[in-house]
C-alpha cells in the first residue's frame, strides 16, 4: 500500500469541513459538561437528602457506563418516549452529560479544598449565599482545577469518533465513508488521525496559557 | 428569701453565673444554653450576661466550650437548648404569632449584623486585595456606596497601621498583619459586638505584640462590646473588665480580672492559673 497524494488531497476538504462538527460537538459538549456538572456538584454537597442522594446515584451510573452504550441508549430508546432529535444534538448532550459526571468530581475536589474558614468568614460577614459562592468560594476553587478541566476537554474531543456510531458526521464518519466507498482507508484515517493531534496540541498550549494566567493572578 | 446555702456564704462574690455591673440592660445574654457533639458536652446549662461596651475574657483548658460559646453567638454553630439575646433581641428564634419560633435565615442574617468576628487563622480572602477584604462587606452586604466604603475602609486600615499595604495581597502580609486587616474587614461592618477566638495563637512572637496593641485601642476608644478568648494571662488582665473560667462547658468562676488571679476560689481555676502561669 502506498500513499496515493491525490486521493488525499481530494478527501481533505471534506474531512476539514468535519473537523468543524467535530470541533463544535467536543465544545458544546463540553459546555455542558462545564454547566451540568457544577450543578450535580452542588447537588450532590446539598444537605437535602432528597436531592444529593438521587443525583450521586445516577451520576455513579452515569460515570460507570460507557458512554457508546449511552450515545446508544438516547439515540434508539428516547425516540421511543417521543423524543426526536438529531443525531448531532444527541451525540452532544450524551457526551455533556457523560462527561458532567467528571467535571463534577473535579469541582467537587476544588471545593472541598477551600478551607471551612472561608466559608465562616464570609458567614461572619453576613454575606448572601449566593455571594459567598460566587465571589468568595469559586474564585478560590476553580484556579486550581482549570488543568483538570482541560484535560477533560482533550477527552471529550477524543471521544467525539464514538459519535460515528450514532450517524453523526463527524470527522471518523467521513473518513469511514469516503474508505467504503474507494476502499483506500489509509489516507483518511492517518489525516483524522493527524487533525486530532494537531487540535490536541493546539488545546494543550492554550490550557497551558490560561493555566499560566490563573496562576499569576493567584500569585500576586 | 431562704436561708443561704453554706457554698454561697463561704463565697460570697463568686457568682456562678451572670454577674454584670448591676442596673445594666445586657447587651447579651445566654440562658440555658447547651450544645453537644455526638456525646460530647461542650457548653452545658451556660447563663452569662454582659453589659453593653463591656470587655469579657474567656479563659480556661482546651476543649472546654470556649470557641463554642462564641461560635453559637456567631450563629456558626446552633445551640440544643437554651436561648440568646443581643440587646433584649432574640437571636435563634424570633416572634411569630405572639410566641417564639425557630429563627430563620433571614432572621439570622438581621440579627447577625451585630455581631463581628475575629478568628485564629485570619480567614481573609485571598483573591482580594486588603482594601477589599475590607470593603467586599460593607458594599454587597449593607450596600454601602463604593467610595463611601474605599474612604472607611482606608480609615480602619490606617487605625491598624496599614494604611500603605490596601493594594496588596493577604499573602503578601505577615501573620500580624493579616490579623489587622481581619480586624478591619470585621469593624467595616459596624458590629455593636466584636468577637476574638485566640487571634494571636496563630501569630509570630513578634508580631503578636502589634495585634494585641490594636485591640487596646479598640478597647480604649470604641464603645464596642468584646468577648475575646485568650490563653494570655497578661493581656486578659489589662484588657478585661470580667474574666470568666470555664471548665467543661461551664462557667466555673468569673469575676474582675485582679480578683479572679489574685484571689482564685475555686480551686480549679487555681491549678488552671498555676499551670499557665508558670508554662
Ligand atoms: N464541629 C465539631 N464537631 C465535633 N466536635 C467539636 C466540634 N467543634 C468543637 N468540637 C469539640 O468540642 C469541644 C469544645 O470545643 P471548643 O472549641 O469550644 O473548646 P475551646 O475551649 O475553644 O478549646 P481550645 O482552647 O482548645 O480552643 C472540643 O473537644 C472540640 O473537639
Ligand atoms: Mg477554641
Amino acid at each position: 500500500m502506498i500513499w496515493d497524494w491525490d486521493y488525499a488531497l481530494e478527501v481533505l476538504p471534506k474531512l476539514l469541513d468535519a473537523l468543524i462538527v467535530t470541533v463544535q460537538a467536543a465544545l458544546v459538549g463540553f459546555v455542558i459538561a462545564l454547566v451540568l456538572g457544577m450543578l450535580i456538584a452542588l447537588a450532590r454537597r446539598s444537605g437535602r437528602l432528597w436531592l444529593s442522594v438521587p443525583v450521586g446515584a445516577l451520576a455513579e451510573f452515569i460515570r460507570s457506563t460507557p458512554l457508546l452504550v449511552q450515545l446508544y441508549f438516547l439515540f434508539f430508546v428516547l425516540p421511543g418516549f417521543g423524543i426526536q432529535t438529531s443525531p448531532f444534538i444527541t451525540g452532544v448532550i450524551g457526551l455533556g452529560v457523560h462527561y458532567a459526571t467528571y467535571t463534577a468530581e473535579v469541582y467537587r475536589a476544588g471545593l472541598d479544598a477551600v478551607p471551612r474558614g472561608q466559608w465562616e468568614a464570609a458567614w461572619a460577614l453576613d454575606f448572601s449565599p449566593l455571594h459567598t459562592f460566587r465571589s468568595i468560594i469559586l474564585p478560590q476553587a476553580l484556579p486550581p482545577v482549570v488543568p483538570v478541566l482541560g484535560n477533560y476537554l482533550i477527552a471529550i474531543f477524543k471521544d467525539t469518533p464514538l459519535l460515528s456510531a450514532i450517524t453523526v458526521l463527524e470527522m471518523m464518519q467521513v473518513a469511514k465513508i469516503e474508505g467504503s466507498e474507494t476502499f483506500q482507508y489509509l489516507e483518511p484515517l492517518t489525516i483524522v488521525g493527524l487533525l486530532f493531534l494537531i487540535v490536541s496540541l493546539i488545546s494543550a498550549v492554550l490550557i497551558g496559557r490560561l493555566e499560566n494566567h490563573l496562576g499569576v493572578l493567584r500569585r500576586i | 428569701m431562704s436561708n443561704p446555702s453554706p457554698a454561697q456564704v463561704a463565697t460570697p462574690d463568686l457568682d456562678m453565673s451572670r454577674t454584670m455591673p448591676s442596673g445594666a440592660k445586657p447587651m447579651i445574654r445566654f440562658s440555658g444554653i447547651c450544645k453537644a457533639f455526638g456525646s460530647l458536652v461542650v457548653l452545658d446549662d451556660l447563663d452569662l450576661d454582659i453589659a453593653p461596651a463591656e470587655k469579657v475574657a474567656l479563659i480556661g483548658p482546651s476543649g472546654s466550650g470556649k470557641s463554642t460559646l462564641l461560635r453559637v453567638l456567631m450563629t456558626l454553630e446552633r445551640p440544643d437548648k437554651g436561648s440568646i439575646e443581643i440587646d433584649g433581641a432574640p437571636l435563634w428564634h424570633m416572634p411569630k404569632n405572639g410566641g417564639l419560633v425557630p429563627a430563620d435565615g433571614r432572621h439570622l442574617r438581621e440579627m447577625r449584623k451585630n455581631v463581628g468576628m475575629v478568628f485564629q487563622q485570619f480567614n481573609l480572602f485571598p483573591h482580594m486585595s486588603v482594601l477589599r477584604n475590607v470593603t467586599e462587606a460593607p458594599v454587597h452586604v449593607l450596600g454601602i456606596d463604593k467610595d463611601e466604603a474605599d474612604a472607611r475602609a482606608r480609615d480602619l486600615l490606617d487605625m491598624v497601621g496599614l494604611r500603605d499595604k490596601v493594594n496588596h495581597y493577604p499573602a503578601q502580609l505577615s501573620g500580624g498583619q493579616q490579623q489587622r486587616v481581619a480586624i478591619a474587614r470585621a469593624l467595616a461592618m459596624r458590629p455593636r459586638v466584636m468577637l476574638f477566638d485566640e487571634v494571636t495563637s496563630a501569630l509570630d512572637p513578634e508580631t503578636v505584640g502589634e495585634v494585641l496593641s490594636v485591640i487596646r485601642d479598640l478597647a480604649h476608644e470604641h464603645n464596642l462590646t468584646m468577648l475575646m478568648v485568650t490563653h494570655q494571662m497578661g493581656f486578659a488582665r489589662e484588657f478585661a473588665d470580667r474574666v470568666c473560667f470555664f471548665y467543661q462547658g461551664r462557667i466555673l468562676e468569673q469575676g474582675p480580672p485582679d480578683r479572679l488571679f489574685n484571689d482564685p476560689q475555686n480551686e480549679r481555676t487555681q491549678a488552671f492559673l498555676r499551670a499557665v502561669l508558670e508554662s
